[in-house]
């Protein structure tokens, strides 16, 4: 209010100025004024100065007024009961309204964040990297990180609530020549009873490892069975429906089951009706005191393949190709402990997590001479095929202050039993144990940005140890909706 | 249905585990559809203990409450932990302070918990900070200036009187969601208001030495409190909000003491004591650890002790 008075006083001056100025002009305009003008002009002008200051003098008694009633209003206040001063204090609190700030239409858009991720590699000069003694994922294409400076990926999420019965999300992975929809899906939020339904393109809920996407993991790379089971993405992913269902227990249970279209390794696109693949699994959790929790699962995923194709080699050494038509059966065990002080991660954590796989396929193995090379079956010979393998890895990764961890994993596979039925006369039967030891560092500035080394002895290709380093960033832009457990 | 599909079901459910998988499932949607005779009380999921407390003593027997974190957790980095999902699934109400308090794992727990009551916009979630008028509510949404929240700072539980206001809705919204015992919720109200009056004349007497006493954050934890109190901000050791502060910036603060010297220094329980104790040797002014929330300090047993405790800590730092 004391600030108002100089205002009022300025108006008032301002007001009085650029009245005789507008009366004036025109005078000077018409030609010489006359005294007996100039005269009435100032009588007027001295009538206006009056009259302010009447009206100026009067504000300011009313401010003194109102000021000095405050004032005793305050000290009357202050002499009361403080409790009636908790009182007042209360319903002043009270009679602020909520902020509730009515935000315009596009306080509507989704919630969006990009992710950019990039790695320098240094590793050895393989021409077609492949996993020995596992059937490779990518078919023909080996989709193996590049050497040196490299741009993951870049994912473009978006997520919102559709309406108060469900829920939306989009995840594009973008690259130099594609932007691939990696999830694409809607989930409920109004069944109840536990029941959550989610359905579209969606990373299957088996295993543990499987629903997380690639920033979010604790190391440059996907675990060694991860890339022998589903491929180079270290995910399965389909487009179908599924649906899950937490108990009401104390302790964590959650059953789910998946249906869909199963085009991904290990099955292939077999336009049909009905259902390509379907998956069940069931995850049980809880915590142990205030320092620990954790979470367990198995899963099971049945999918089927026509025409998976691969390269082989024959017993003469010459390049042959084979491709695989029948069920693939795939089991899943996997574990995940969290240990942090007083269950305040934020300082220092610690992660221990462990999967187990196994996958059985049968079928048959039509083994061709595609390029014409003269190999074992330029004739085209149809086989049995039958094989289990198996797979873990273990990694254990430790926060020991808010912006710097360490972590070690280990990968360890099985070529198992392949069974080429009579193809096994003609063709190179791979049996080996793949492995690999990783060690990392990372350093976040922030929960949004990371930068990660990681060292790796690869002995994942039979006689070769490769020794990979790499430098890995992540960066998190926008409103990344919050990770699971 | 085709032959592959068949040979598919066929198969899978020849296996041993798949029955057993099938007649679990079974159990437990017989179980959860149709649960045994539920208990009265209504089933409250607080995410930090202050709310837990307040719907306590406002809900009494008629409410069964579960705290989501204990004191010495940071609400802001909670994982969205199976146990916590297990307990949104049966849970009648969340009380969430919001303001994005809870924004890293509170939507997680809440949509996998596949509990159509307690999804935001329903009567079942129940937002503190919806009724309390926030401080620092930014004008500017960046990052760069690190972990900002956009409805404002949300630790509003630092300021006792925002208790009226909040537990006044919270009383309304569980009359509403437990109409039967409507009464009993105003009743549980009407006399934690009234305790608390008497206990804010009392702490606003007991604090009175504190009113313009300078004093160093280590996080932005308490403007609330230092509204309540008049307590004056002169630094906040962590230059950017939820970004650990760095040596560089701590030797700052030291040497900004000279020209407005802080009187002590106070963090939250649950926060690394380390950064407020270099600045308290060097600057020669106490560290004063405030509980922030119920269980932070062993002396803060529940909300009344909660301030006690603040109050009583904060004065001591003055003597010091």
């Amino acid at each position: 209010m004391r600030t108002a008075v100089p205002t009022v006083r300025e108006l008032a001056f301002a007001a009085a100025l650029s009245v005789p100025l507008s009366i004036a002009s025109p005078a000077h305009a018409a030609g010489p004024a006359k005294d007996t003008d100039l005269a009435q002009i100032r009588a007027q002008l001295q009538q206006m100065k009056d009259a302010y200051e009447q009206r100026i003098a009067a504000l300011e008694q009313r401010l003194a007024q109102a000021e000095s009633t405050a004032g005793q209003a305050a000290r009357s206040a202050e002499a009361s009961a403080t409790q009636a001063q908790v009182a007042v204090q209360e319903a002043s609190l009270r009679a602020a309204p909520p902020a509730a700030p009515a935000g315009p239409a596009s306080g509507f858009n989704p919630e969006v964040s990009l992710i950019l991720q990039g790695q320098y590699k240094s590793m050895k000069d393989v021409p077609e990297r492949a996993i020995t003694g596992f059937w490779p994922a990518g078919g023909h294409d080996h989709g193996a990180d590049p050497r040196g400076f490299s741009l993951d990926h870049s994912e473009l999420v978006m997520a919102a609530n559709i309406d108060p019965w469900w829920r939306g999300q989009l995840m594009l992975g973008l690259q130099d020549d594609k932007a691939e929809v990696e999830e694409a899906w809607f989930q409920s939020l109004g069944i109840g009873h536990g029941i959550g339904l989610k359905a579209g393109r969606i990373r299957s809920g088996i295993g543990y490892l499987n629903e997380q996407h690639a920033h979010a993991w604790d190391f440059a790379d996907a675990p060694l069975i991860y890339k022998a089971m589903f491929g180079e993405h270290g995910s399965y992913a389909q487009d179908g429906v599924q649906l899950k269902w937490v108990a009401p227990t104390e302790t964590f249970v959650e059953l789910g089951a998946e249906l869909g279209r199963g085009a991904a390794f290990p099955g292939t696109d077999r336009n049909k009706n009905g259902s390509g693949s379907g998956a069940l699994f069931a995850h049980f959790g809880g915590d142990v005191g205030a320092n620990h929790s954790w979470r367990t699962g198995v899963s099971y995923l049945r999918t089927a393949a026509r025409e998976r194709e691969a390269h082989f080699t024959d017993v003469g050494g010459l390049e042959a190709q084979g491709a695989f038509a029948g069920n693939s059966r795939t089991w899943i065990a996997d574990f995940v402990w969290k240990w942090a002080p007083n269950g305040n991660p934020k300082y220092q954590n610690f992660k221990l997590q462990g999967e187990w796989f196994q996958r059985r396929e049968q079928g048959t193995l039509d083994c061709r001479d595609e390029d014409g090379v003269g190999n074992a079956c330029a004739a085209g010979v149809l086989s049995d095929y039958a094989s289990r393998q198996s797979g873990w890895y273990l990694q254990g990764v430790y926060q020991f202050t808010p912006n710097w961890r360490a972590g070690a994993r280990y990968d360890r596979l099985d070529s198992g039993r392949r069974d080429f039925g009579v193809n096994a006369a003609n063709l190179v039967v791979d049996s080996y144990r793949p492995s690999r030891a990783t060690l990392m560092a990372d350093y976040s500035w922030s929960e949004f940005s990371r930068l990660r080394l990681q060292f790796a002895r690869d002995r994942s290709m039979q006689g070769i140890t490769d020794n990979q380093v790499t430098l890995q960033y992540i960066m998190s832009l926008g409103a990344h909706g919050a990770h699971k457990f | 249905m085709n032959r592959l599909s068949n040979r598919f079901f066929t198969s899978a459910f020849a296996s041993p585990l798949f029955r057993g998988a099938c007649a679990a499932v079974a159990a437990f949607l017989v179980l959860g559809l149709f649960p045994p005779p539920a208990a009265a009380a209504v089933e409250v999921f607080a995410t930090v203990p202050e709310w837990a407390a307040l719907a306590q003593e406002i809900g009494g027997d008629k409410v069964r409450v579960y705290s989501a974190t204990q004191g010495l957790q940071d609400p802001h980095r909670i994982d969205a932990k199976p146990s916590l999902i297990a307990r949104a699934r049966s849970a009648q109400l969340v009380v969430a302070t919001g303001a994005e308090l809870e924004v890293g794992w509170l939507p997680v727990v809440v949509r996998e918990s596949g509990n159509a009551r307690i999804q935001p916009g329903q009567p079942g979630y129940f937002e503190a900070a919806r009724y309390v008028a926030m401080l620092e509510v930014p004008a500017v949404l960046d990052r760069a200036h690190g972990d900002v929240h956009a409805g404002g700072n949300p630790h509003v539980q630092t300021d006792p009187r925002n208790l009226f206001r909040i537990g006044e809705a919270l009383a309304a919204r569980l009359a509403e969601l437990d109409p039967p015992n409507a009464a009993a919720y105003q009743a549980g109200y009407r006399d934690f208001a009234g305790r608390l009056r008497n206990a804010v004349a009392r702490w606003e007497k007991e604090a009175a030495p504190l009113r313009g006493v300078p004093i160093l954050v280590q996080h932005k934890a308490f403007p609330y409190l230092q509204n309540w109190l008049g307590l004056t901000e002169v630094g906040c050791l962590e230059a950017k909000p939820g970004v650990e502060p760095s040596s560089a910036q701590l030797a700052g603060i030291v040497a900004q003491q000279a020209a407005r010297p802080a009187k002590m220094v106070i963090r939250a329980a649950y926060q690394y004591d380390a950064p407020s104790r270099w600045i308290a040797e060097r600057a020669r002014i106490p560290a004063v650890t405030l509980p922030f929330t119920i269980g932070g300090t062993p002396e803060a047993k529940d909300l009344f002790w909660l301030y006690d405790d603040t109050v009583r800590r904060l004065l001591k730092g003055l003597q010091e």
